[in-house]
């Protein structure tokens, strides 16, 4: 899976209350939560995102609440792919299950700045910044969770199973 | 080389002799939990799979974030909840009147048990490491495929030793070593990692203590939060939990990634500033803070021994009067028994509102949210921005003893300072 996409850049410690406050929780239908993605932190986000945007964090992305609505509405917003230093485990979790690709990079997500332009090979773990030369190499999925992935999500692969 | 307590859980769980971290292996479930917020898509996905639920005795559906319905749409929740429940007979199903916060009620009522491996779509499902279970939070699909199944992947997590040593004060609680740990390890300092709690310190702590301090795990970015089984487990878990369960302890020989140590006897009250729970200061260091709001409750801290703690404080007392202080009891049981230790009667003479179970003001469901500029003080788990309401109001993490403190002195306070 082949993207490109202009960054969203956002710090450390991104908690699921800022992805998508709990005031809006009383629904799960992911385009109305996209409405309402980060707009704790950046009440830009959720108006100007396009589709194929990439979002790009720092460290323990998505701590906090188990909520799945998190990575369901940054996806629904038309984010294609996380990039992070690393995430929080749940949300980690989560975004393996729902189909939306969660890359690792360590300390190389400094090198990534607000509107950068990054192709992603969201398979191989290789991320490009267009708007820099540098060349990112993200923490291999195990081959398990790989399998998810291409499944496009848990239930896929659960009933593939079946 | 031998296993410590997580590893055991997890490969008795998985049907292996041994297991370690970083090995990807497949569990059996005995207890799968979701609650008002999380249970409605996750049976949506449910749905998809097409199958019935693995096991109606080995889920339990709590109500208990926006209940007693806070507006329409939580009143759809619900239902969808209710009618999963009825359709599928499923046995811990608690309706309003008889429902608590999900991991107050889990362990009052022996649900979950010494050994257990339980998930939960709640992050906060990690409390009940403090029974000696290995438990975890997960999100809705994890959830929905676990009510279908009864299985989920896990990753053999590394493990951090917290060593507990020394006596513990009169006027610590659990809440003050936990904020005290995550202010040592980072909000990130045990990410992927099981926390196991070891220690002639842990005797020293009540299992109100252990509740909130597994119950907070999470909030260092760990897997899980695990006790020791011993003479205090014991006896909370008889009476309680009625089928058999085994109970682990580690082998001498185990292996940990790190060595944590927190000695009892230097700790002083803390609290948590914002945005991070482990911005954890001493309260005798921060200088005068006023507050606006104070809340006594949650899954953290709304048991029967943190509102006596809290009450024994505010007695004698009035509530400054521009502090508005809520207790919230976390289940009907505790609510019962602060009604018949004359709790509610401190708490109401003194000026504070008291509330049916709910979660309500820790994440901004209800019941307490904050406005514009507006801080609390607030006995429950997070403090990021925005998540008691405002994006502009502060919450600051606290246990009930420097909670009643605050609300009588309206400004943040150890409960010397109250005298």
């Amino acid at each position: 899976m082949k993207l490109e996409g202009k960054v969203w850049r956002y710090g450390d410690n991104i908690d699921t209350d800022v992805i998508i406050p709990a005031r809006y929780l009383n629904s799960f239908d992911p385009a109305e939560l996209a409405t309402h993605c980060m707009e704790d932190i950046d009440t830009s986000f959720a108006k100007n995102v396009k589709a194929g945007d990439i979002m790009v964090g720092g460290r323990n992305f998505g701590c906090g609440s188990s909520r799945e609505h998190a990575p369901v509405a940054i996806k629904a917003a038309g984010i294609p792919v996380i990039i992070a230093a690393n995430f929080a485990r749940i949300f980690y979790r989560n975004g393996i299950n729902i189909g939306l690709p969660l890359l690792e990079i360590g300390s190389d997500v400094e090198k990534i700045k607000a509107d950068d332009t990054l192709r992603v090979d969201a398979s191989t773990g290789t991320i490009e910044n267009l708007s820099t030369g540098d060349v990112f190499r993200a923490h291999p999925l195990p081959g398990f969770v790989q399998d998810i992935a291409r499944a496009g999500g848990l239930i896929n692969y659960i009933k593939e199973k079946k | 080389m031998g296993m410590n307590m997580t590893e055991k859980i997890l490969a008795k769980h998985a049907g292996l002799e041994s297991v370690r971290p970083g090995q990807l292996i497949t569990c059996k479930l005995d207890m799968v939990l979701a609650n008002d917020v999380t249970a409605p898509p996750s049976i949506k996905e449910f749905e998809k799979i097409g199958r019935p639920v693995f096991d109606r005795t080995k889920i339990a559906l709590v109500p208990d974030h926006f209940t007693p319905n806070k507006d329409i749409k939580t009143a759809e929740l619900t239902k969808t909840v209710r009618d999963f429940a009825r359709k599928y007979d499923i046995v811990h199903y608690f309706e309003i009147g008889r429902v608590g916060i999900e991991h107050v009620i889990l362990l009052e009522k022996g649900i979950v048990a010494p050994g257990m491996l339980t998930i939960g779509a709640d992050s906060h499902t990690c409390t009940y490491g403090a029974v000696n279970g290995f438990s975890t939070g997960v999100g809705t699909t994890d959830l929905a495929v676990a009510l279908a199944t009864g299985e989920a992947w896990f990753k053999v997590p590394e493990t951090i030793k917290v060593q507990l040593t020394g006596k513990k004060p009169g006027n610590i609680n659990g809440k003050d070593v936990i904020l005290t740990l995550i202010g040592m390890i980072g909000v990130d300092g045990a990410l992927y990692k099981a926390l196991e709690f070891a220690g002639e310190g842990v005797a020293e702590l009540s299992m109100t203590d252990r509740f909130t301090i597994s119950n907070m795990a999470i909030e260092a970015g760990g897997k899980n939060g695990i006790f020791p089984f011993d003479e205090k487990t014991k006896a909370y878990v008889e009476g309680r939990v009625t089928k058999a369960y085994e109970a682990v302890e580690p082998d001498v020989d185990a292996a940990y990634c790190r060595t944590v140590e927190i000695n009892l006897s230097e700790l002083r009250p803390v609290v948590a500033f914002p945005h991070l729970p482990g911005n954890t200061k001493r309260v005798e260091d921060i200088g005068e803070i006023r507050i606006d709001q104070v809340v006594i409750g949650s899954c953290t801290n709304g048991r029967i021994e943190d509102l006596e703690i809290a009450a024994s404080i505010i007695k004698g007392h009035k509530i400054h009067p521009q502090v508005r202080c809520i207790v919230i009891p976390g289940s009907q049981q505790v609510y019962l028994e602060a009604m018949k230790e004359g709790l509610l009667e401190i708490f109401i003479t003194a000026g504070a509102a008291v509330s049916t179970p709910t979660c309500g003001p820790c994440l901004g469901g209800y019941m307490g949210i904050l406005g514009a500029g507006e801080r609390c003080v607030s006995t429950t788990n997070r403090n990021f921005r925005g998540r008691m309401g405002h994006v502009d109001s502060e919450v600051y993490l606290a246990g009930p003893h420097v909670a009643a403190a605050s609300a009588v002195l309206g400004k943040i306070a150890t409960p010397e300072e109250v005298g």
